[in-house]
């Protein structure tokens, strides 16, 4: 065991905690039976951007790569890989995809493990066409705080099933995961891109109403730094799986995704600041076309394109960032906007700003999906007033009926999470049911008062 | 918890009638403190400010601790009973203190003591008590109000300047100590400031003011850095005044 110094992605809130890295089954009991009253986590890649998956003064189970849970399987009758919890999703895509099948949600980096997009219950560009990862899930086994390990499926035990699908690693540790995956004839993906001039237009594309549910992955980049006509203005992407036949030479099947660069080892503070952000953002609408286009991207280039530049989250230095992301309702956008405007009027300048429509919620209590519009933005940490700004902003996304995603969270409050989660105290009590002892924690847990059922501010 | 903006969720001050200990928290609580202790000798005065500072901010639930700073043997108890029901300490800011300026310790030899007691020994023994209780939660920050007086000592207070001399040394140790745990300790050392606790007192040049110490302090509590001045000139100035021979030292004016 030794000490370790741990962050989120976004690099803020470092904390001190033991670090265990399990090769069997045995040695996860022994570490959480013998636990402190601080707890034990399980942490994957470490790609949330808050404190989820550290837990000061208490220990973390380093489950990415670890040899545990059943080996790596694809049935190629019906589709279903089963994969270790510690298992990244780059390594299930290496495998799967030659193969003909694709992971049937991936977040904005391939580079989750499947405990932690379980735990997280992650979205992608088609959460409006096929929902949210759990809903993937066919099966899992969860080793509990007991050392007993458990078959969950959405059918046997749906209470413990979906308290783990969002529960972000407080119930129980994934050792390994059957998964549906989504059938494809080649590894490229028809793009069809279009440049969008202002807010209003971004919304009406995107919206229900129109052609959008008939894309399988739809996102929009939302320039955040424009003002007045262009204020909002974006480049809509949306697509699927190219056919076999689109692919105009070698095996449709070829998948070989490269990291590319590397950010450099030092930066300081100031390289994103508003300057080369409006730089940069000038610069991303201008390359999209005019009209709109379709072409072919690869898996990466689509999917996972900050995944070219490892470690591109150390580009905002030492102060670190924070990625803001939220929910409002379908009928909200006028919030959506007021947003947009608060950030752009304090001078907050978001290297890159995302904006879709998610689909129905599932029945996980802790999930972050809900039917609405979500935005996600960056933002140095260190910016001045940012505590006052972004409680502001947290008040008018609360009383829009909207909800923080905690895999991106690194500031809200007790209050805001019971706020925004109604189903939290359920959550909470099936989660007891399979955490008696308390023994999981994480700092996250700490901050939000998780795990606290009496308060209820 | 502290949060990924750099709020700290709980916060304590010993000395919670002291200008600077207040002066800080009006600068550092903002939207995401869930709770402020007030740790502080006389109660009723620490409950003046509690009333301000809630209505300040509103969403933070405050509480006010009495304690003896002259007994060591009483801080781990006052540590458990400002992080009971599992709630951490995140930065404690450490400002109390006693000046006893112009007292005649020729004629009174033993009052030495007192100020040692409040300003060293407690001191110290409270420096260890948060870092044990922050070593275990693998986190946190203490803040220590010192004083350039603990840099180069003055004729004019010389027990006073000893006393900060010792628990500046002693806590920029501990920091040592420190390091791998997550736990840091921040030494703040002021120049001259002008509070009630200097009232009546000849100003020194680059004198201060809580409010600007309290600013040094904010923009210093989420960095790494062992030692701050406030001013930061003082850094240059004591920088040179810490290496003057004693015989250059006796003919300045500043003694």
């Amino acid at each position: 065991m030794t000490k370790e110094r741990l962050s989120g992605w976004g690099r803020t809130a470092w904390t001190v905690s033991e670090t265990v890295r399990p090769t069997s089954e045995q040695e996860i009991r022994q570490v959480v039976g013998t636990a402190s009253s601080r707890g034990v986590i399980p942490r994957g890649l470490g790609r949330s951007y808050g404190a989820a998956a550290q837990n000061a003064g208490g220990q973390v189970l380093m489950m990415a790569g670890a040899p545990v849970g059943a080996d790596y399987s694809l049935d190629q009758a019906s589709g279903v890989v089963t994969a270790p919890g510690g298992m990244s999703l780059d390594e299930v895509l290496k495998r799967a995809v030659p193969a003909g099948w694709f992971v049937p949600v991936t977040p904005g980096t391939r580079f989750v493990t499947v405990g932690g997009a379980i735990g997280s219950d992650i979205h992608g560009k088609n959460h409006h066409f096929d929902g949210s990862f759990g809903q993937h899930v066919r099966r899992m086994r969860v080793l509990l705080s007991s050392g007993e390990t458990v078959d969950l499926t959405p059918d046997s035990n749906p209470e413990w099933f979906w308290a783990t699908v969002g529960g972000m690693g407080l119930t129980g540790v994934v050792l390994d995961a059957d998964i549906r995956m989504l059938p494809i004839e080649s590894s490229r993906v028809r793009v069809e891109t279009e440049r969008l001039p202002d807010f209003d237009s971004v919304v009406a594309a995107m919206s229900s109403d129109g052609e959008d549910d008939t894309y399988r992955y739809s996102v929009s980049w939302v320039d955040l730094v424009a003002t007045g006509k262009s204020m909002g203005r974006g480049v809509l992407t949306r697509g699927d799986h190219a056919k076999a036949s689109e692919v105009s030479s070698g095996d449709p099947l070829a998948y070989d995704p490269k990291v590319r660069l590397a950010a450099p080892g030092w930066v300081p503070n100031q390289l994103l600041n508003k300057l080369s952000i409006k730089a940069f953002n000038e610069v991303w609408y201008r390359k999209a076309p005019a009209s709109r286009h379709v072409g072919i991207e690869s898996i990466p280039a689509f999917f996972h394109p900050l995944d070219g530049v490892r470690q591109w989250n150390t580009l905002y230095g030492r102060q670190g960032f924070i990625q803001y992301q939220f929910i409002v309702p379908l009928d909200q956008v006028e919030v959506l906007r007021r947003v947009i405007e608060t950030f752009a009027g304090q001078g907050v300048a978001s290297f890159l700003a995302v904006l879709k429509r998610m689909g129905e919620q599932n029945r996980a209590p802790m999930s972050f999906p809900t039917e609405g519009w979500t935005l996600t933005l960056d933002m140095a940490a260190g910016i001045k007033g940012l505590p006052e700004l972004l409680a502001r902003v947290d008040t008018m996304v609360l009383d829009a009926g909207g909800r923080h995603y905690l895999a991106k969270d690194s500031h809200v409050s007790p209050t805001a999470v019971r706020r925004g989660y109604p189903m939290l105290s359920s959550w909470q009590k099936t989660r007891a049911e399979m955490d008696p002892s308390g023994s999981w924690n994480s700092d996250l847990a700490r901050r939000l008062a998780l795990l606290d059922t009496g308060r209820m501010q | 918890m502290k949060n990924g903006v750099g709020v700290p969720q709980n916060i304590v001050l010993f000395g919670g009638t002291s200008d600077i200990g207040q002066a800080v928290l009006r600068e550092i609580v903002k939207p995401g403190v869930s709770n402020v202790s007030l740790v502080c000798r006389n109660v009723d005065t620490g409950s003046l400010f509690a009333e301000e500072l809630g209505a300040l901010s509103p969403d933070v639930s405050i509480d006010v601790v009495r304690f003896d700073a002259s007994d060591a043997t009483a801080m781990p108890a006052i540590v458990q009973e400002v992080s009971s029901e599992g709630r951490d300490i995140d930065v404690a800011i450490v400002a109390h203190g006693v000046l006893n300026e112009g007292f005649d310790y020729y004629r009174d030899p033993a009052a030495v003591a007192e100020v040692m007691d409040v300003n060293a020994t407690g001191t110290m023994s409270l420096l260890l008590a948060l870092a044990a209780r922050m070593r275990e939660q693998g986190y946190g920050r203490i803040v220590l109000l010192s004083s350039v007086a603990g840099v180069r000592v003055r004729k004019s207070n010389p027990v006073y300047g000893a006393s900060k001399a010792a628990v500046d040394s002693f806590a920029v140790a501990l920091d040592h100590d420190l390091v791998g745990t997550g736990v840091s300790v921040l030494v703040v050392r002021p120049g001259f400031v002008t509070t009630k606790m200097t009232e009546g007192m000849k100003k020194a040049p680059f004198s201060t003011t809580a409010d600007a110490v309290a600013k040094v302090v904010a923009g210093a509590v989420n960095g790494s850095k062992t030692v701050v001045y406030a001013p930061s000139i003082l850094e240059y100035v004591f920088a040179v005044f810490r290496l003057l021979p004693q015989a250059v030292w006796r003919r300045l004016p500043l003694g």
